[in-house]
């Protein structure tokens, strides 16, 4: 009996002390948190991806959370929550959401296998940085895609591979949250985050080479070679510009009327999500003049614009 | 001619292997290994045979069926090591059974489980040896008297080893100096013979398997600390040259402590490592409940290796100008 | 016998064209003059199509302190000022000449007479650096550090000796070794041209033991040269490193960077550049040829060739019997610290210590296996560092560790990969990681 009583006392007696303990730190030591960031931190993907330039998620809160009080949340933008989590965020904070285009990476760079033969083997650790050290890479072209999966290892979200037919990286667009991850991996800087476009359709130059033509040429297949007719072709919308014997369409001046695709001579433009051209192709065999591929074109961007 | 091939420099590379370690490592024991068939005969072959297979065999299926992974990881010859290192620290007469068990534990739970050869904070062969020090103290502490050729299993005569002669305060009943050089008295299979193993380690030393940092601290440490303790009370404690034949202290100095993946990286770490060992086991064997503290002492020393690698950083070049420089 | 103190690795030596005297190597039909052969900034070209040069015309001025002019090695007609694939696997500025004749610039010297610095008291420390910076002459032994600059010892620091860097420690290379037993004489006029432009009065060649030959004549021939001191060495990979060799010969180790040999009193230079030195200053002939050792286990006829800048890869190799069926890596430079190359087009430079032909088996190497924490790459280490570590925190992209545990100080020689049990690519590891490391410094020193 004695011996139960001293055993409930000591550790009654310890439990007591303990408590008195933790409840004089918890109160002493207590951190006041503004409670915002919690419930803005709760709304937010958890990813840690570093996409909006903060060290993590709970980083971008506590950013968010400051702008609050400035009354705006400014260009502050959660890539992979997208639109919804940014109006949740916003709602929490008692602000409206500024609205942003969704993004997208896109590799820029067609060199398959076939479009840009391997001259060489390299046999070093697998990693595009360590292989840009060696100078060209395995292909002839010094700005193509390495194939090397620095961007596969970059990406949180899974939507990043390489293929191992074309051995170039491909991006999944519904998992991509444009966080900007690869882009940042690559050492050529091939990735671009570029604005997804009305209903994902864009126009992007899929070339990086920055040769002068003929070496791009014999380097690779698909290669933008600076020739220019696509920027004469879109003289009228001026979205496109050549600048280092390469050219970049701007997003926010295409019209996607894709007349540039059909102008390259070496297929480097290339329209994403675009409804296949079949009517189009059967006009054109049937007269070989585009003509009528213009007014077409020029049908279906407008609709676009309102989407 | 074929695609030329590129890469970074260097472009030579010395041939040395992760195979050629470990064989050299388990030629390094066959010198024990004869000396434990030549005392204990076919029970030696016989606990041998199981632990290494038994070993091979458990690598080979979590690799396959538990860790899914094409690489093929028995043929770098560390589940053989580790076999043949379990098979030498267990008696002669162990039912086969036992045996199986401690190789699982050992590459299961010692190896595998952290990710297979490289990333294992502990000597696996010693996790599957207290493994079944505490699991079956009985049948893991009658050791046979050696020379009984073909005696296996329950019937063999089993007799007290020197250290539990020693922890046991009896002194005078020691075996000669000679007999524990070469094995002459009971014990686990490979730890008999002081000479075999010291044979052995003259070989990794030539080879450059190992260096000599890890075995000779351990061992100086040993004979320092016992032989002042001798010097003290002679009646009491044993002679520091009894301390250094008996047991598991060779072997464990030479093949266990030197263990690659779990022995500290650089030479000033590694006498840290190896002074603390030597320092724990004669502690334990000494005022500890069991007769032998090697393979306690190596592992709680496995699990100081990280922090002995963060903190004892090599000599770096220029650095002895660099803390000129500073005053 | 004397060496470095910590770490290095013994490479099977593989000198296959010790035994070969240096030969001419025949003009090329077209030679391609890259304005990047030394490091610091790159040349800018002078001269434009359709230009006639001569062997010594200008071709590219220096861009800059650190930086060397370029000079035509043959003569002929500007073809073109274009890009060129150079020994760097990058296409870079290059000067084009169509080759025609060989005719000389009037002022270069080309007889073969031995001029003596004490002949010609006129020639003050100023102006030999001042030919030196003229000649375009950088560091030959594979560096490429513009010459001149390590001769203007930065303002605070004093030489105390001039070290000549004949060590040769890289396998299968022999030029320098042929360099010293055909123009012992004239390296020693370069040592003292050395000497005297930095005002110091001690001189050490460090050679090492494998090279009995060239010890015994340099010795010799030391004797009407009381200043200077023939060091033999032990061999051992990478006494070449400059921080190896002078703790080798002198006995004092380089603090961590940013020191330069400087701090510790030395100024190093190659057995070639004291070579080069000795003909820009005395013979008044810029660096226009060096020379390049041609091997391989398969390579027919294994060489030492006096070659013009500017010469295809692919001319030399045919010199000497022409590339083997069984070819699978071709290297600028020794198998250690070389650069593999993508094409036998790529123009020889002012670095090109040798080329190196291995086979398929001999190039590629084998698969890694997981890191059994051996500990032989920290022995092996000549800089005191873990690469074990390095290369693991590298691969994590923890750059903060990697900069802690001293990252910067990796000289790249190569011995932790070489001595790897597992094979693992430590070394490529830690370039990424040194090189990520070394932006982020400059960066942060920048704000």
């Amino acid at each position: 009996m004695n011996v139960i009583l001293i055993a409930v006392i000591v550790l009654g007696g310890i439990g007591l002390v303990s408590a008195l303990v933790l409840f004089v730190a918890s109160k002493k030591f207590a951190v006041h948190e503004d409670p915002r960031i919690a419930q803005v931190s709760e709304v937010l993907p958890q990813a840690n991806c570093g996409g909006c330039g903060y060290p993590g998620c709970s980083g971008f809160a506590n950013a968010c959370v400051k702008a609050a009080d400035s009354g705006s949340l400014g260009d502050l933008n959660c890539a992979p929550g997208g639109k919804a989590v940014m109006e949740q965020v916003a709602g929490i904070l008692g602000l409206q959401a500024t609205e942003s285009a969704p993004k997208v990476a896109v590799v820029r760079c067609n060199g398959t296998c076939e479009a840009r033969p391997r001259q060489v083997e390299y046999n070093g650790a697998k990693s595009c940085r360590i292989q840009q050290m060696t100078g060209m890479g395995e292909t002839m072209c010094g700005y193509g895609c390495l194939g090397g999966g620095d961007c596969v290892d970059a990406c949180l979200f899974g939507a990043i591979t390489i293929n191992p037919e074309t051995g170039l990286a491909e991006v999944d667009e519904s998992k991509c949250t444009a966080c900007g991850a690869c882009a940042k991996a690559c050492p050529r800087s091939i990735i671009e985050i570029r604005p997804a476009g009305p209903k994902g359709r864009r126009m992007v130059v899929l070339c990086n080479n920055k040769d002068k033509g003929a070496i791009a040429n014999k380097a690779c297949k698909s290669a933008c070679i600076g020739c220019g007719k696509c920027v004469k072709t879109c003289e009228k919308f001026e979205a496109i510009t050549l600048e280092n014997n390469l050219a970049w369409i701007d997003p926010e001046k295409c019209k996607m009327c894709r007349k540039c695709e059909e102008a390259c001579p070496k297929g480097a433009i290339k329209g994403f999500n675009f409804p296949p051209r079949k009517p189009k192709a059967e006009v054109a065999e049937a007269a070989p003049s585009a003509a009528p591929a213009v007014p077409k074109a020029e049908a279906v961007s407008p609709e676009a614009k309102q989407d | 001619m074929s695609k030329l091939i590129i890469s970074l420099s260097p472009h030579v590379h010395g041939g040395d292997s992760v195979q050629k370690n470990m064989y050299g490592v388990c030629i390094a024991l066959a010198p024990a290994l004869l000396a434990s068939l030549w005392f204990f005969g076919l029970g030696a072959a016989i606990v041998l045979a199981t632990s290494v297979l038994a070993c091979v065999c458990f690598e080979w299926a979590i690799a396959k069926f538990l860790l899914k992974s094409n690489r093929c990881t028995i043929c770098d010859g560390s589940a053989v090591l580790t076999g043949l290192l379990l098979g030498f620290n267990l008696p002669s007469n162990l039912p086969i059974w036992i045996i199986i068990i401690g190789a699982l534990v050992a590459i299961g739970v010692g190896k595998m489980t952290f990710g297979g050869l490289g990333c294992n904070p502990f000597n696996p062969a010693l996790v599957g040896r207290v493994f079944l020090l505490i699991s079956f103290p009985v049948q893991m502490t009658s050791w046979p008297v050696p020379g009984q050729l073909t005696e296996i299993g329950a019937d063999a005569v089993t007799g007290a080893t020197p250290l539990a002669l020693i922890t046991a305060g009896q002194l005078d009943k020691l075996p000669q100096t000679t007999d524990l050089l070469f094995g002459q008295v009971g014990g686990s299979l490979g730890e008999v013979s002081a000479l075999a193993l010291l044979l052995g380690l003259a070989f990794m030393l030539w080879k450059k398997i190992i260096t000599w940092h890890i075995p000779v601290s351990i061992l100086g440490t040993v004979a320092v600390f016992t032989g002042i303790l001798y010097l003290i009370n002679p009646a009491t404690y044993a002679c520091p040259l009894t301390h250094l034949l008996t047991g598991g202290l060779m072997l464990g100095a030479c093949y266990m402590a030197t263990d690659y993946v779990t022995s500290p990286m650089t030479h000033k770490g590694q006498l840290i490592y190896g002074v603390c060992i030597g320092f724990l086991t004669v502690v334990i064997r000494l005022w500890g409940a069991y007769p032998e503290g090697m393979s306690f002492a190596i592992l709680i020393m496995n699990a100081f290796t990280p922090l002995i690698n963060t903190y004892c950083k090599p000599k770096r070049f220029g650095e002895v100008v660099r803390k000129e420089a500073a005053k | 016998m004397k060496t470095f103190k910590l770490g290095g690795v013994h490479p099977a030596e593989n000198k296959l064209s010790a035994g070969s005297p240096i030969r001419e190597a025949a003009l090329p039909k077209q030679a391609v003059f890259s304005m990047f052969q030394h490091i610091g900034a790159p040349a800018k070209p002078v001269v434009k199509k359709g230009d006639e040069v001569k062997v010594g015309t200008l071709l590219g001025e220096a861009g800059g302190f650190v930086s060397a002019p370029i000079y035509s090695a043959v003569s002929g007609k500007v073809n073109k000022v274009d890009v060129a694939l150079d020994a760097s696997g990058t296409r870079r500025m290059a000067v084009y000449v169509d080759v025609e004749g060989d005719e000389w610039e009037e002022s270069i010297d080309r007889s073969t007479d031995l001029v003596k610095l004490s002949d010609h008291p006129e020639l003050d420390a100023k102006t030999i650096v001042e030919k030196i910076k003229n000649a375009g002459i950088v560091g030959m032994g594979g560096a490429t550090f513009p010459c001149h600059v390590k001769l203007c010892p930065p303002p605070g620091c004093k030489a105390e000796c001039v070290i000549i860097n004949a060590v040769e420690c890289e396998p299968y290379l022999t030029a320098d070794h042929r360099l010293m037993l055909e123009h012992a004489e004239e390296i020693l006029e370069g040592v003292e041209c050395i000497m005297k432009a930095v005002d110091v009065k001690v001189g050490y060649v460090g050679i090492e033991n494998n090279k009995p030959d060239a010890i015994a004549l340099m010795t010799e021939k030391a004797k009407d040269h009381p200043n200077i001191e023939i060091v033999p060495l032990k061999v051992k990979y990478p006494q070449g490193g400059e921080k190896q060799l002078i703790d080798a010969v002198i006995g004092r180790e380089v603090p961590a960077p940013p020191a330069i040999p400087i701090n510790v009193g030395a100024v190093v230079q190659n057995v070639g550049t004291a070579y080069a030195i000795y003909q820009a200053v005395m013979k008044n002939r810029p660096l226009i040829d060096r020379v390049i050792t041609v091997t391989g286990k398969s390579v027919k006829n294994p060489s030492n060739l006096l070659a013009r800048l500017g010469t295809p890869f692919q001319q030399l190799i045919d010199e000497c019997g022409g590339l083997p069926e069984d070819t699978g890596k071709i290297i600028g430079g020794g198998p250690m610290m070389g650069k593999a190359l993508v094409s036998l087009e790529v123009p020889m430079t002012k670095g090109s210590s040798g080329l190196l032909i291995m086979n398929e088996k001999e190039a590629r190497r084998s698969e890694p296996d997981p890191c059994i924490r051996c500990a032989k790459c920290v022995s092996a280490c000549p800089m005191g560092l873990e690469p074990y570590l390095l290369a693991q925190v590298s691969g994590l992209h923890d750059w903060e560790t990697a900069e802690n545990n001293d990252i910067t100080s990796c000289i790249e020689c190569g011995s932790c990969q070489f001595t790897c049990p597992s094979h693992r690519p430590l070394l490529d590891n830690i370039r990424l990681g040194k090189s990520t490391v070394m932006g982020i410094i400059r960066s942060r020193n920048a704000k």
